[in-house]
């Protein structure tokens, strides 16, 4: 009796094996990776300007008492497009935006507001991703919620749409 | 109007393969025993669609036939032709068919060839052939169509720079071949099972299958580790990622499986231990496959993902392994122990170096699942690394090592500790003598590196001592086989303990003209060249390297844009002495305008690679020696051997 159960161990096995096979088929897919800085001062930087004759980005700006959102974005990402309108609509509302433009060119940035319209009071350039590294970022478009301490409250990682409004007002500190 | 053929065939084989599994179940019974003799034709049948069917694959790919989504999805029309062909197998669909193709193949040798078994078991397992193979049809033609249709496109997306690579190339088919032949030790179990024909006849016909696929799998893990090494640019030559040990599991299985099959072969035992081996070797080679293809895990090697056809494979592999296993549950009862041994002896040492496989085996696949597991249960996303399974499975490696240097001098049944003594004396001395030279002259090299070392050379004593004061003209080719395939584990374990305890890194930001020490070497940057490719634009840096005052010789690492699709890789410069190898990449530009410089001195790496060549050249010489004894004796006194 004993040696007949032992030899049904490996089936057992195996389909334990199977169980956790199963489950990992079905999890969500999440390959979001949040920012480690969420909660934390906003690291150090001067972004010159993307643009020439408009201003560029700094820590500095966000210790006013102001609380902003902080934009990570490229005019190469097709994403990134479609958050513009939604972040016209939050400048509308009073909210400040300010862009980090990775990797980008002032032409070609020119003509990505010229077609999309241009939500960003201010555009600092990000040449080689270490502001975007320095934050936590790991794609465009992230959009970071800085309070008026200049502290990361919050991450939003991908494109912004209109359902997430509230929520980033709420971060901010605005009633819709 | 190829893409049409190719899919008609694939339905064509499909139906021979229900013909053979059909057929083959009926004719297992004595009573119906006037239908064995269609089986054979059947399953040859099935191998030529099916191989027909994979070559109408290559041929759109090698037309560049962008009509076909396959096609369109994976190649380009500017790639060179050797990729275009290897692109067929680059992918999802295209491997699978690859699959399923050596597989019917190796049914049509098996129906062909197979003269040792009794008839109603080589039925039983062409049937359980039939069985696998039918599975895999059913996932191509339901989930899979590798032609499918497309229309409006003029150029393809291109094949992953990484796999555009001649030993890429060839790396997916040797390990499919590994896995297919685990497929037919499979299918011999589950049809001696069936039969309840467990003996060294069936061993017999199941070892060249194993030894085949155990070569194949060798030759795959030994290339897709040189593969990495020199392609990655990481300078690593083992990353413990899920694909390579899912590579690696099966290779586990396998070796312990070879080693139980003589053990049955030769002194009837081990039955149901090797029974048990042959389905678990199986399970770990579709276990490999599930883990490669379904993208449940992610790794460097991950590839497309989709959910339904990953639970395709996991409900096949479910309705495979587990009937396998109930059978054997069932079955293995009523199958008697064999003949007994002593637990000092020969047998009773590969017992011991079968458990010791199967621990590591359950080791690397806990590493390998954990991770899985934690996420599908609690949502934390851990990674298990190297420390790990270095810590955990390099001890019991080395154990194992020690086993394996003395199984061979072991007399089969019985033995006595005494005598082992007398024999073991050369090789443990050498390993004494190994070990103080290391402590004295080395420095601190780390515990595994030392004991690494110190086991390497005690094995490659013990390794030839089976040729001692033997005529060596008259002992057999395996006896050499064997001999050969232990000291290439020497060979292997001394070169990656070399190179875990003496490699030399530097890692440097060079301006033009500046020199920079690695080794025994001066590393000069020169300066930068633009090159262009077939389908990239290189970036080239131009070493020039001196060792002492010797003449200064120029290596030249590369920066690779690749256009389709868009990917940046990192060309390693590689240079082989006889003592090891000096590995240069070149990284990005810093903001200063000085370019980053990886470098590294690898005392011995080589052996590494050399060792796993003469494992498998090992394996290659055992299965010409038995498949020509069986031959030779089969003709002789027309019986089985």
């Amino acid at each position: 009796m004993k040696r007949g159960l032992i030899l049904w161990l490996p089936l057992a096995l195996i389909l334990m094996l199977f169980a956790v096979f199963w489950v990992g088929l079905h999890r969500q897919e999440n390959h979001d990776i949040a920012s480690q800085m969420v909660g934390k001062p906003l690291p150090l930087f001067t972004a010159p300007a993307a643009l020439p004759g408009q201003p560029g980005a700094a820590t500095a700006d966000f210790r006013d008492g102001k609380p902003r959102l902080l934009n990570v974005f490229a005019s190469w990402c097709v994403p990134c497009v479609a958050e513009v309108p939604v972040l016209m609509r939050l400048k509308a509302m009073g909210v400040e935006v300010v862009g980090i433009a990775v990797h980008d060119t002032a032409p070609a940035l020119d003509q990505f507001l010229a077609r999309n319209g241009n939500p960003y009071a201010r555009i600092g350039s990000d040449d080689q991703s270490r502001i975007q590294l320095a934050l936590g970022s790991s794609g465009v478009p992230e959009t970071f919620v800085i309070d008026g301490q200049g502290r990361i409250v919050k991450q939003h990682i991908g494109v912004v749409g209109e359902g997430d409004v509230p929520e980033l007002l709420a971060a901010l500190g605005q009633k819709p | 109007m190829i893409a049409e053929a190719g899919l008609a065939a694939l339905w064509f084989a499909a139906a021979l393969a229900l013909a053979q599994l059909v057929l083959g179940a009926m004719a297992t019974s004595d009573a119906r025993a006037a239908l064995r003799a269609s089986i054979a034709p059947v399953a040859v049948v099935q191998a030529l669609f099916v191989a027909i069917s994979f070559f109408c694959l290559i041929a759109v790919f090698a037309r560049s036939d962008m009509s076909v989504l396959l096609v369109a999805a994976n190649s380009h029309s500017a790639k060179p032709m050797i990729y275009k062909i290897s692109g067929t197998w680059g992918n999802h669909e295209g491997s699978m068919l690859m699959w399923v193709a050596i597989l019917g193949v190796a049914g049509a040798t098996i129906a062909l060839f197979e003269r040792k078994l009794r008839a109603d078991t080589k039925v039983a397992t062409l049937a359980a052939q039939g069985a696998i193979a039918l599975g895999f049809y059913a996932f191509l033609l339901i989930a899979s169509n590798p032609f499918a249709r497309i229309t409006g496109v003029i150029e393809g997306q291109g094949l992953n720079p990484l796999l555009q690579d001649p030993g890429l190339a060839f790396h997916p088919p040797t390990l499919y071949a590994g896995y297919v032949g685990m497929s037919a030790a499979f299918s011999f179990a589950v049809g001696a099972l069936v039969t309840r024909n467990v003996g060294p006849e069936f061993a017999r016909a199941m070892r060249p299958w194993i030894l085949g696929a155990w070569i194949f799998l060798t030759i795959g893990i030994t290339a897709g580790s040189y593969w990495a090494y020199y392609t990655l640019g990481w300078g690593g030559w083992w990353f413990w990622d899920p694909v390579e040990n899912a590579s690696l599991m099966p290779w586990l299985a396998a070796t312990a499986l070879i080693h139980s099959v003589t053990v049955l072969a030769t002194r009837d035992g081990l039955r149901a231990w090797t029974i048990m081996l042959a389905v678990l070797a199986f399970s770990m080679s579709m276990v490999g496959t599930f883990l490669v293809r379904s993208g449940v895990l992610t790794s460097v090697h991950s590839f497309a993902v989709d959910p339904q056809r990953g639970l395709f494979i996991l409900e096949l592999l479910a309705v495979y392994i587990g009937g396998a296993l109930t059978l054997f549950a069932l079955r293995v009862g009523t199958v008697s122990e064999g003949t007994r041994f002593d637990p000092f002896s020969r047998e009773a040492a590969l017992v011991a170096n079968n458990l010791l496989l199967t621990v590591i085996l359950i080791v690397v696949l806990a590493g390998t699942l954990y991770p899985l597991a934690l996420e599908g249960f609690t949502g934390a996303k851990i990674s298990v690394g190297a420390p790990y399974f270095n810590s955990v499975a390099g001890p019991l490696a080395l154990v194992l090592m020690l086993i394996m240097a003395m199984g061979p001098m072991l007399r089969w049944r019985s033995d006595r500790p005494g005598l082992l003594l007398r024999r073991v004396a050369p090789a443990v001395v050498v390993g004494a003598i190994a070990l103080a030279l290391l402590i004295a002259l080395a420095g601190p090299i780390g515990i595994l590196p030392l004991f690494g070392l110190t086991v390497a050379a005690l094995v490659a004593v013990a390794s030839v001592a089976p040729l001692w004061k033997r005529n060596l003209t008259r002992t057999p080719l395996f006896t050499y086989g064997m001999v050969i395939a232990h000291l290439g584990c020497a060979v292997s374990i001394a070169g990656m303990a070399s190179e875990g305890a003496f490699t030399k890194e530097n890692l440097v930001a060079v301006k033009v003209g500046e020199t920079q020490p690695i080794g025994p070497f001066a590393v000069t940057f020169a300066g930068l060249r633009e090159l262009p490719g077939p389908n990239y634009a290189a970036l080239e840096g131009v070493l020039l390297v001196a060792k002492g005052t010797g003449k200064p010789f120029i290596m030249a690492p590369q920066l690779r844009q690749f256009r389709d699709p868009p990917m940046l890789t990192n060309h390693a410069a590689i240079r082989t002495f006889w003592n090891g190898q000096l590995y240069l990449t070149i990284g990005e530009k810093e903001i200063d305008g000085r370019w980053l410089l990886r470098m590294w001195w690898k005392p011995f790496v080589t052996l590494i690679w050399l060792g796993g060549a003469m494992i498998a050249l090992g394996g290659a010489l055992a299965l010409l020696g038995r498949v020509r004894r069986d031959l030779f004796a089969g003709r002789r006194v027309g019986a089985p051997a």
